[in-house]
């Protein structure tokens, strides 16, 4: 059985080590903060100028100057700290965030990353995305292996604007977990019941 | 010299012109300077350039302005919740430069700190760096950045002395700090003024020398997305149900 969009969150988040400071994309990503490991205390960035951000507030403890980059309400924690959002993007760009696990519409065997634009259609902004993958340390994509008509996400080479270029270390898919190599991707793990056959067939990129 | 003006009407007196580049705070609807993009749709000034991350929502913010069809162009990262947006653009009637998030604010904060550009790895290989110069540093290429200089910058803060220190409250300080340095005139508006000697300097998040007229008043601060969790269940980090 490939995983759900809960056990992929799940597997991304076995990604994180003790003490990291991260940066989490909206959708799947999100999904991943209810997945901390047991014994893993991690450090949530909020690029609109917010680290150590929070859970939702209970119902009627909602602050208007208290969102997350999804402008949905949040709270603070013990630890969190403000600042503006200068200073949020040069800890970005300057490699502090140890991680960024995103969202994303293609990725290629080269790494590249296609997750904020389809040409015609609706075109709402790359917002912070392009620093993420430009600055933080390791790029971690989380997306389904396949594209609603079937066909694969994982390329030879990205055909929507990319985000950045040669950017991604590692995939994590509904069929498994890809890392980017040394002449294309490499298959490290097969989620529950799918094979590594399986993965192949789905992947349109170079497997090594 | 007196920098707090009685409303946002006459801060902005004689600052206003056709076709300027206006620098804006804010994140999606959160710390933006609600009373002076009012105040700019009442004053009717048009073909504008507005830097501000995102453009508001249909008839908040600056999604305002939009409607007013008082905006030629926007620099921002993100104009998604925004159908009139959306309309005017896909028609041609309003231009848009994307920036990345991070980019824009640099370019703010630079512009505002007297340098003229910087090189970015910020989107190296992406569209955005079409047309700019690319420079190689330690085997790294990067892209050159232009800074940013505002005619006006228009800022939202919490609190503020009547010198124009500022004190912001949580995430509503996001763009505002970089807008602010980046006006070659600022104005700012607070919920609230306090009286000089009240606020501790050691907790000034913005010295007065960026800021050139002050405003107070009520603030809507609408909420773009609210989210909730229940009672009984308590999660270790952002998640929960939307309503």
């Amino acid at each position: 059985m490939p995983w759900d969009r809960h056990q992929m969150a799940a597997r991304a988040a076995r990604e994180l080590k003790d003490g990291m400071y991260v940066n989490l994309g909206i959708g799947i990503p999100t999904l991943v903060a209810n997945h901390i490991p047991e014994g893993v205390s991690v450090t949530l960035q909020s690029e609109n100028g917010m680290l150590g951000m929070g859970p939702f507030p209970y119902e009627g403890e909602e602050d208007p100057d208290l969102i997350n980059a999804g402008k949905q309400t949040i709270t603070e924690l013990p630890h969190s700290a403000y600042f503006d959002s200068a200073q949020s993007f040069a800890m970005i760009r300057g490699g502090k965030i140890a991680m960024a696990i995103l969202g994303a519409m293609e990725v290629s065997e080269e790494g590249d990353l296609a997750n904020w634009m389809i040409p015609g259609k609706l075109v709402k902004g790359m917002g912070g995305a392009m620093d993420l993958v430009a600055g933080v340390g390791r790029v971690v994509v989380v997306m389904d292996h396949a594209n609603k008509a079937g066909e694969s996400k994982v390329l030879h080479r990205c055909t929507l604007p990319l985000t950045g270029k040669a950017v991604v270390d590692r995939i994590i898919t509904n069929l498994g977990v890809l890392d980017v190599v040394e002449g294309g991707l490499r298959i490290v793990e097969c989620a529950d019941g799918v094979t590594a056959e399986e993965i192949r067939k789905a992947t349109e990129a170079t497997l090594v | 010299m007196n920098k707090v003006y009685p409303d946002a009407r006459s801060a902005l007196d004689g600052l206003l012109f056709d076709g300027m580049l206006i620098a804006s705070g804010g994140f999606g609807l959160c710390g933006i300077p609600e009373l002076l993009i009012a105040a700019i749709r009442e004053a009717g000034t048009k073909d504008l350039t507005v830097a501000s991350n995102n453009a508001g929502v249909d008839g908040f913010g600056l999604g305002v302005l939009l409607e007013t069809r008082q905006v030629r162009k926007m620099m921002s990262s993100y104009v998604g919740e925004n159908a009139e947006f959306m309309r005017q653009y896909l028609s041609g009637e309003l231009e848009l430069e994307f920036n990345p998030q991070g980019t824009l604010a640099e370019r703010m904060r630079a512009g505002g700190a007297g340098i003229p550009g910087f090189y970015t790895k910020t989107g190296v290989g992406t569209v955005v760096a079409e047309g700019k110069e690319h420079k190689d540093f330690d085997g790294q290429t990067y892209i050159l950045e232009r800074g940013i200089v505002a005619d006006l910058s228009i800022v939202k803060a919490w609190k503020a002395d009547p010198t124009g220190n500022l004190v912001f409250r949580k995430t509503a300080r996001n763009f505002n700090v970089p807008a602010a340095t980046c006006g070659k005139v600022c104005v700012v508006e607070v919920e609230e003024i306090v009286p000089a000697g009240s606020l501790d300097p050691d907790t000034i998040h913005l010295p007065g020398i960026y800021v050139h007229r002050l405003i107070q008043g009520p603030h809507e601060k609408r909420i773009e997305q609210r989210t909730v969790r229940k009672r009984e269940a308590a999660p270790a980090a952002a998640t929960g149900s939307e309503v």
